[in-house]
């Protein structure tokens, strides 16, 4: 394992910011891992340490195949995990809206630049994203439908779901977007959780990542073959609102298959404790996504579910 | 009338409201033109509180002028303004990138679908912004490139010292400006000051920009400014000044300053040791129009624009 710095600068008073890659094997360009990009990404860092001991591993058991370089940036914003914060700790500005970045520009753009500078060359580009609700989802590989996105590679991940999306107006500044259109097959993996760790999903998505390399001859790693995806478009998803806001009592989790009708949760009032609304399946099928927080708003997405889906 | 937009249930015992202020004639003849005054998208942004009072306060005390619809949002983040926070509190989502909206959509698109439903049908739309805490702006419209032909007739009205046509966050691809141009609502986005404070020089001149836009929109029929002429710029006239130390930002002008290229525009300075780390000067000629506001920098913080060939006058 090679470690190197991606990005340098000074900062007022925490001393210097550096930005680090691990890199595994030597040769061409085969594939980029990016980790946490938000200070609240726990659950996408602990998974880059998670790969970052197995890559070592099968480098030190000469596992990495000749002429192939894996390089895994665990993550681009410490500081802000370090304080607390979801955003970059100066200006509350977002590094996964920065790109493609500038080199002159503010830090965020410029981390972004120094980013997709080092990493542009890469033949196959993977970031742990967080999910754009706060909640659990089914672990799935999502790629947006830029045109150059390949679905049958998504599904050499192995996981259950293979997610393709409509570029909606803040994609375009993404580092996923922005990788695909200077070349390289660019997924994103979301795993169940973000602000919390998950070892289940967490060592999914390391098998997941560890197959595709094998898959695509970049190491040498006997693993289970996986899921054989189902690929599912996000406008297909049902989203499901709530009806009232309050205390939301879930009684179906993700990955649960449920009738029509069914109940997945309720509101409950916070003043006397009465159920305000229950919230009922409007389909048969899959729970995708579930909400985690302790209250919600009225008409905020509290379930998405996958219709007429069996398991 | 005080109308009620947007009605949304909080978790606990509050409920959201978006509220407008429509003011038109008493006595309508059904061909009226119409305008939109929005304000506090961004809850740090304050400016166009006071510019939504003073609009209603000068319209009442002339009530007989008004020969159009005036239609005011003075609160649209209702939450954020109440809790100094910029973005939608809880989501954190930016509410400018939100538009047009989803009926179907959690809180922040919901609002955004509901407000832009509202505004939809309108002639004009003015989008009332204050820049953030890091930035002071002189008072400025904001267009994208592509809505140029329909909105600069309107925004030579706004009594303003810079029309910049670029394509920033404020005005592209979610913003409200972006989404009603779309739909065929001539939109703008006015940037001055600096967030959490009014300055109420730029509010009166902002004020008398909207009136004179209105005049010349036939909606207000009494006194209104001659609108000062004020810069007309793409980005190709515009230059960065960014830091290339981190530290403290110690200001040598003021925004207005007219510079030449080598002026001393401020100093990074380092608390601990004393000493300057960079000497910051103009990379152009042309006149301070944003200037870096709050002092804590890093390396690439923005400290200054610079506006070239500000020879109109």
């Amino acid at each position: 394992m090679n470690k190197e710095v991606i990005f340098s600068m000074n900062t007022a008073f925490r001393g210097e910011y550096t930005l680090h890659g691990y890199s595994f094997g030597e040769g061409d360009k085969a594939a980029c891992i990016v980790g946490a990009m938000r200070g609240n990404e726990y659950q996408q860092l602990y998974i880059c340490s998670l790969l970052a001991k197995k890559l070592s591993e099968l480098e030190a058991q000469g596992n990495i195949s000749a002429q192939k370089e894996i390089l895994l940036i665990p993550t681009l914003n410490y500081s802000s995990m370090n304080a607390k914060k979801t955003k970059w700790i100066a200006d509350d500005s977002d590094i996964n809206r920065s790109f493609p970045g500038n080199p002159h520009g503010t830090a965020t753009s410029r981390i972004a630049a120094a980013l997709l500078q080092r990493i542009k060359d890469y033949s196959y580009g993977v970031q742990f994203a967080s999910f754009y609700l706060q909640g659990e989802s089914i672990p799935h590989v999502r790629m947006m439908e830029t045109g150059k996105e390949s679905v049958s590679l998504a599904n050499l991940f192995g996981m259950p779901y293979v997610l393709t999306g409509m570029n909606r107006a803040f994609d375009t500044v993404t580092l996923n977007y922005n990788w695909q259109e200077l070349g390289t097959q660019a997924f994103s993996i979301y795993s169940a959780t973000t602000e919390t760790i998950d070892d289940e999903s967490a060592m999914m998505a390391v098998s997941s990542v560890l197959r595709f390399l094998t898959r695509m001859g970049i190491i040498k790693y006997d693993c289970h073959g996986g899921y054989i995806s189902t690929t599912l478009r996000e406008q297909e998803l049902v989203s499901i609102r709530a009806e009232e806001a309050g205390f939301f009592r879930k009684l179906v989790g993700v990955d649960r298959e449920v009738k029509r009708g069914e109940v997945l949760a309720e509101i409950i009032n916070p003043m006397d404790g009465t159920v305000k609304a229950s919230i009922l399946a409007p389909t048969d099928g899959i729970v995708f996504f579930c909400q985690d927080a302790p209250m919600v708003f009225q008409n905020t997405v509290i379930y998405k579910m996958i219709r007429r889906m069996h398991h | 009338m005080i109308e009620t937009v947007v009605s949304v249930d909080l978790m606990v015992e509050e409920e959201l409201k978006v509220k407008k202020n429509r003011l038109a004639p008493d006595f309508p003849n059904g061909n009226e033109k119409r305008i939109c005054i929005v304000s506090g998208l961004y809850g740090d942004e304050l400016q166009g509180q006071y510019i939504c009072y003073e609009v209603i306060r000068r319209i009442k005390s002339n009530y007989d002028k008004l020969k159009g619809i005036v239609d005011v949002y003075p609160s649209v983040n209702v939450m954020g303004l109440d809790s100094r926070t910029r973005e939608i509190p809880g989501s954190g989502m930016d509410m400018n990138t939100l538009f047009p909206g989803s009926k179907s959509g959690a809180l922040g698109e919901y609002t955004a679908s509901c407000i832009f439903g509202d505004i939809c049908g309108a002639d004009v739309c003015i989008d009332l912004h204050a820049s953030n805490v890091y930035i002071h702006e002189v008072p400025q419209v904001r267009m994208n490139d592509d809505c140029v032909d329909k909105v600069m007739p309107f925004a030579k009205h706004m009594n303003v010292d810079m029309v910049w046509i670029h394509p920033s966050t404020s005005v592209q691809n979610g913003s409200l400006a972006y989404s009603l141009n779309n739909a065929g609502v001539a939109s703008m986005v006015i940037e001055s000051g600096v967030a959490f404070r009014i300055q109420k020089q730029y509010c009166e001149q902002i004020v008398d920009g909207l009136f004179s836009l209105m005049k010349y929109m036939g909606i207000w029929d009494g006194d209104a400014v001659d609108a000062k002429e004020g810069i007309v710029t793409d980005d190709s006239r515009i230059s960065y000044i960014n830091a290339e130390s981190s530290g403290i930002f110690i200001p040598d002008v003021s925004v207005y300053d007219t510079v030449t290229k080598g002026t001393q525009i401020g100093t990074i300075v380092n608390v601990l040791t004393g000493s300057v780390e960079e000497v910051v000067c103009a990379n152009n000629d042309g006149m301070i129009c944003s200037l870096r506001d709050y002092p804590v920098i890093e390396e690439g913080s923005l400290l200054a624009r610079i506006v070239g060939d500000i020879n109109h006058e």
